[in-house]
């Protein structure tokens, strides 16, 4: 795959890991919201680029004596030397770092990959988020600062805790219809641009829910961009392990993506981490358990 | 860190990147120019080329371990002609010697790739990887001490380039490789590769890895690669350039101490791009403090 163009959504890393000192950690409903000082780094990253993550001690020794590779996830907020990043405790990696306190130190290496690209000129943008995918749209719809409109979609009531952090009010489905609407995030799509298909769609979610994205809006003809998961040991590149099939033949989640045109992909149904069965639902982006 | 000679190629210092474990031109897409100016290695080792382009193989690639990483990449690259004409012009503007690691499914592929990667200027070694299959014999080159002299024996007339066959440690007497490859006139050895090895999707109980088996890396392995490097080195005269596990200078400075005259970091730079850089000064400093106890 050629070098993407000099124009794409990137901001340059540091070359190296550093370590950010742990400021909150608080509870938002199933997930955990922790913000870091990260005075070494870019103090603007791009929405849609991500990190990898690690804690500065005790990384290791947990289930399956892992984790050993640091996890990959997309920051929710970035303001003034503050990063912040939402994530669910499903597996040794996002265990070790939810359970980080104040005062304690994260190791990351980022920003990394190429975020969102602007919607496409006469189109409304359409923020769709599923469970922790939720994540990059928070940054994306602050960066838009306009009327977006966000859809999402969660598991249950607990997880759809995660919407009050958006601005102004999202439409909301949960499969078992504790919050919102009964059903798929797609379905709220589908109404959406069924009223107005003049619209450039940003999702970010499971692998179901980003085939089910990607086929709706090939079907409408709607520009989309979509947010992938897979699973990487390095993120800048290095160990050709996060690829995903696309037209174009394998391209590295890491360095062409996490954000992908979803006209590069025959299906979005993609992507698994390592050391880990699927866990669906978990997606910040990136990768990782 | 002085300044060392590897196969009369002046280095900075003896820290070397394992091959296909740090990509300099997707790193300089995430890092910018500032990689350049703060490269971690002393000299770059590139990803293995194959005569033919390869796509690699089937996602879920990676399966992390208990400090390690099983990987199933399945050699992606452009091949020989796209390696020649897009990668090697970038890989030239690095600040340090380039060494260009090679593999044929054949004795006449491999040969093609010495003469044609050893013509070029911009590469100052040649390293053979050997962990695979020749299709004519169906043995491993590396597994095997004659496969393997008959490989270094075909090509070590077609360069004048220092060549440096990439020992397997899937192989019974990985010191009888080594002297095989020294007497058909190997200017160096590097160990180990990864390992074999193997994991399981829980859920079917069927290999998660799209290549079935993947190769074992990390921590996990530096125990095994400490003993291999030591052997070897015992075996053979020529420099040994010893790998696996490397995340401190304290690990380095193992591996010479049984032997080797170069180390190489490889899955550290997946948790640390400038691994290559810390290991190199906590290997200095180590040194001087050795240096300060003797005086």
């Amino acid at each position: 795959v050629s070098a993407a163009p000099r124009t794409e959504p990137r901001t340059l890393a540091p070359p190296e890991r550093r370590t950010a000192g742990v400021g909150r950690v608080e509870r938002v409903g199933a997930y955990h919201l922790i913000t870091a000082f990260d005075a070494a780094g870019p103090a603007h990253p791009r929405p849609g680029q991500f990190y990898m993550l690690s804690a500065a001690e005790r990384w290791g020794g947990g289930g399956d004596e892992r984790p050993y590779l640091p996890r990959a996830f997309s920051h929710a907020r970035a303001r003034a030397g503050e990063l912040t990043f939402l994530l669910e405790a499903v597996g040794p990696g996002t265990e070790r770092v939810a359970e980080l306190r104040a005062g304690e130190r994260l190791a990351l290496v980022g920003p990394l990959g190429v975020g969102w690209r602007p919607p496409r000129e006469g189109t409304r943008p359409v923020l769709v988020g599923g469970g922790i995918g939720a994540a990059p749209l928070l940054c994306l719809q602050d960066e838009l600062s306009s009327d977006a409109v966000v859809l999402l979609g969660f598991r249950s009531r607990a997880h759809a805790e995660a919407a009050a952090l958006f601005a102004g009010s999202a439409a909301l489905a949960t499969d078992d219809g504790s919050a919102g609407r009964a059903g798929l995030v797609t379905d709220l799509l589908r109404e959406q641009l069924g009223a107005d298909p003049a619209a450039t769609v940003f999702a970010c979610g499971p692998p179901a829910m980003l085939e089910a994205v990607r086929a709706l809006c090939a079907e409408l003809g709607v520009s989309a961009q979509l947010a992938l998961e897979s699973g990487m040991a390095c993120g800048f590149g290095a160990c050709f392990g996060c690829v995903v099939p696309t037209v174009d033949g394998y391209v590295r989640l890491c360095v062409d993506g996490p954000v992908l045109d979803a006209e590069l992909l025959e299906s979005a149904f993609v992507g698994q981490a390592p050391g880990s069965a699927g866990c669906a639902g978990s997606v910040s982006g990136g990768a990782g358990h | 860190l002085s300044a060392i000679e590897l196969c009369g190629v002046p280095l900075a210092g003896p820290v070397l990147n394992g091959s296909g474990t740090f990509d300099a031109i997707a790193a300089r897409r995430a890092f910018g120019e500032v990689l350049l100016e703060r490269f971690p290695f002393h000299a770059f080792v590139s990803k293995t080329i194959t005569l033919e382009p390869r796509q690699g193989n089937p996602p879920p690639r990676l399966w992390e371990t208990a400090a390690g990483l099983i990987n199933s990449i399945g050699l992606p690259n452009r091949g020989l002609e796209g390696f020649l004409a897009s990668d090697l012009p970038e890989l030239a503007e690095l600040p340090v010697p380039l060494m260009v690691s090679v593999m044929g499914f054949s004795r006449d592929e491999l040969a093609t790739l010495v003469a044609r990667v050893g013509d070029r200027d911009e590469v100052a070694l040649i390293e053979l990887n050997v962990s695979c299959p020749n299709v004519e014999t169906g043995l491993v080159m590396g597994a095997d001490p004659a496969e393997t002299a008959r490989a270094v024996e075909r090509v070590r007339p077609l360069t004048g380039k220092p060549v440096i066959v990439k020992l397997t440690p899937n192989a019974a007497q990985p010191a009888a490789v080594a002297r095989a490859a020294q007497e058909a006139g190997a200017d160096a050895v590097a160990l180990i590769n990864t390992l074999k090895g193997m994991a399981l999707d829980p859920r079917t109980a069927r290999p998660w890895l799209g290549g079935r088996t993947g190769g074992v890396s990390g921590p996990a392995v530096r125990a095994i690669a400490l003993e291999q490097v030591a052997a070897v080195a015992r075996a053979v005269d020529i420099p040994v350039i010893g790998m696996g596990g490397v995340a401190s200078g304290r690990h380095a400075a193992d591996l010479l101490a049984a032997g080797a005259a170069c180390v190489a970091v490889g899955t550290e730079s997946f948790r640390d791009p400038a691994a290559g850089r810390r290991v190199a000064a906590e290997l200095a400093s180590l040194q001087l403090a050795g240096a300060a106890q003797i005086k």
